[in-house]
């Protein structure tokens, strides 16, 4: 944590991504404060207005506050992300550290993991949502399959490695059980990994749901989530660029963001994993 | 090297084997009934149990497997419930713009992004490095849909350079002008995927410069543009090509926002369409066929391999 806080201070740029972050997790968490409408509210006489005092960033095509969407939005970003972080990280871990560790197990299951990797991540949240059907907790279910195994890729690999050193044989030597292994000895041990991990999920998990949000499978379109502020509001963006402009810019800084402190994370955590990341 | 490539092709076989699996599956994790869920609310009893039994639904599991799985290695992948005509006839009136986009797209994304990448390695740490490497970053960090929109604000709407939407067939007409109806379309689908051959480009490159025989080149006195072409690039590109497996995924995902974005009629935009309409033959159909593709991308990526890379030869 402490190199981790004098790199960000070092790395201007990083600082800025780390601002960002804090200011969305403060637009989600006190929303009602910070919004100056209410964000379903339609008031069809202001429709497709610009900025003004009254609304900073302008309505949208049924005079809806986009400032206040645009806040409200904050927190189902943010859920979104989170959602698809846990999810992936717990089962990622678990199928990775088990096939890592028990190499029959591990054999079956990576060759089915490699499979669902070779399914494009969109086309593959697209089937699991013509399943589910649409929501929130649909759409977290559907994008976090292919982040789950791709977090059980670099666990496995891992676990792999860390089987074979010293520590671990040393640690068997004296009788210690496997579960004890495991959980006292591994885990820790991919502790730094996963943080890196779950930061790039965390981003590019934020793109793909903003995308099903986006193609109309997601959550649904009255809620003012950011993908579906630009999927709404895409027939009007002659008269109201503001429509598209302020949701889309709003995604591309929390995804930046994050990119940009998941690459301080990888870069300064632990350098014997430096390799495992290919920077998406 | 024989044996090497008749390796990687029987390890496709149980690859397809799963990837079949799992697609079947996909259809039967649904909760419900498959063909009720297919009608919608509105359908009769009577009119669910005809769907089960033309599409075999009133059979045991292992029975509709082997009559999906056996109808695949025919090609016949189905019939869809939306257009009451074979799968495969479907995906293939499609296929004409995906096609076009994805090969455009492709020559698009090495063309700037193995270039951007070495100039970004060989002048690192310089204005022009972080310039690329910024925008990159920022490129990879936008949503394809909303890098598109604008694309089309700015060039359709405001500057009336190109048009905004459709496609007609390149292929019924013979009019190679109408190529200007996917400039737009490909530039948005080839930002994200130039950005992250750029990011392994330089990547790659940069650990390939620290070799002792890149040294060892300098050290003879060889020109700074032979060191980086002849010893450095060359063998960067061994994982360059790699990606290129990966940005092959990264483009099917891509095409279904662009073809969206754009109104083009192709797989990416019927893949959406059938989600809607819950045609999941459809659905598993394109999956699989890209599945398939995805595997014969690899095939040649190992093909290549061998050429690039004595050491695999050997073994």
């Amino acid at each position: 944590m402490r190199i981790f806080l004098r790199t960000l201070l070092k790395r201007k740029i990083a600082l800025a991504g780390t601002g960002v972050v804090v200011l969305i997790l403060v637009l989600a968490l006190f929303s009602p404060f910070i919004a100056t409408h209410d964000p379903m509210g339609l008031d069809p006489g202001v429709r497709l207005q610009g900025p003004s005092a009254a609304h900073w960033f302008g309505t949208d095509h049924f005079g809806r506050d986009l400032f206040s969407r645009i806040v409200y939005g904050a927190r189902l970003t943010l859920i979104g992300g989170m959602g698809v972080v846990v999810y992936s990280v717990v089962l990622g871990v678990a199928i990775g550290v088990l096939s890592g560790y028990y190499r029959q197990f591990g054999f079956v299951v990576m060759r089915l993991v490699d499979v669902v990797m070779s399914f494009p991540a969109l086309l593959l949240a697209l089937a699991f949502l013509a399943i589910l059907g649409p929501g929130l907790t649909n759409v977290i279910i559907a994008v976090g399959i292919n982040f789950l195994t791709r977090t059980a890729r670099i666990i496995f690999g891992l676990t792999l490695k860390l089987k074979e050193e010293v520590f671990v044989e040393a640690i068997r030597s004296i009788g210690a059980s496997n579960l004890r292994i495991l959980a006292r000895h591994i885990l820790p041990n991919l502790m730094s990994p996963l943080i890196v991990q779950a930061t790039f999920t965390f981003a590019f998990s934020l793109l793909q749901i903003a995308s099903l949000d986006f193609l109309g499978v997601g959550v649904p379109p009255q809620i003012p989530s950011w993908g579906n502020m630009i999927s709404e509001g895409r027939i009007y963006i002659t008269r109201a660029p503001g429509v598209l402009l302020f949701p889309g810019v709003f995604i591309v800084l929390t995804v930046l963001a994050f990119n940009l402190v998941g690459d301080v994370l990888r870069d300064n955590l632990d350098p014997r994993f430096r390799d495992q990341f290919g920077g998406r | 090297m024989f044996r090497y490539l008749l390796k990687s092709i029987a390890s496709m076989v149980p690859t397809f084997l799963l990837a079949s699996v799992l697609v079947f599956s996909l259809m039967h994790l649904m909760p419900g009934d498959p063909a009720g869920v297919m009608l919608g609310d509105t359908a009769t009893p009577e009119d669910v149990q005809a769907l089960r039994v033309t599409m075999g639904f009133d059979k045991p599991i292992y029975v509709q497997f082997y009559r999906w799985f056996t109808g695949v290695l025919r090609g016949d992948f189905g019939q869809s419930i939306f257009f009451h005509t074979p799968v495969l006839k479907v995906i293939r009136e499609r296929a004409e713009v995906s096609l076009f986009i994805a090969v455009l797209s492709m020559a698009l994304i090495i063309v700037t992004g193995i270039p951007v990448g070495v100039i970004s390695a060989v002048w690192y740490n310089s204005y022009t490095d972080q310039t690329c490497s910024g925008a990159s970053m920022l490129a990879a960090s936008m949503p394809t849909f909303w890098l598109g929109l604008n694309l089309m604000l700015i060039f359709s709407v405001v500057l009336g350079w190109l048009p905004s939407s459709g496609f007609p067939s390149i292929v019924e007409s013979g009019n190679l002008r109408d190529l200007r109806y996917l400039v737009l379309p490909c530039v948005t689908l080839a930002a994200p995927n130039s950005a992250l051959i750029i990011r392994l480009t330089r990547a790659s490159m940069l650990d390939v410069l620290k070799e002792g025989y890149v040294t060892t080149a300098r050290a003879k006195g060889l020109s700074e543009v032979v060191v980086t072409m002849k010893h450095a690039f060359r063998n960067s590109l061994i994982s360059v090509i790699a990606v290129v497996g990966f940005t092959f995924v990264g483009l099917a995902s891509g095409t279904v926002i662009t073809e969206t974005v754009f109104s083009l009629p192709g797989i990416g935009r019927l893949v959406v369409e059938s989600v809607l309409r819950r045609d999941y033959p459809v659905i598993q159909g394109i999956i699989l066929v890209i599945a398939v593709a995805y595997m014969l991308v690899n095939l040649a990526i190992d093909f290549c391999y061998t050429f690039l890379d004595p050491r695999i030869r050997i073994t």
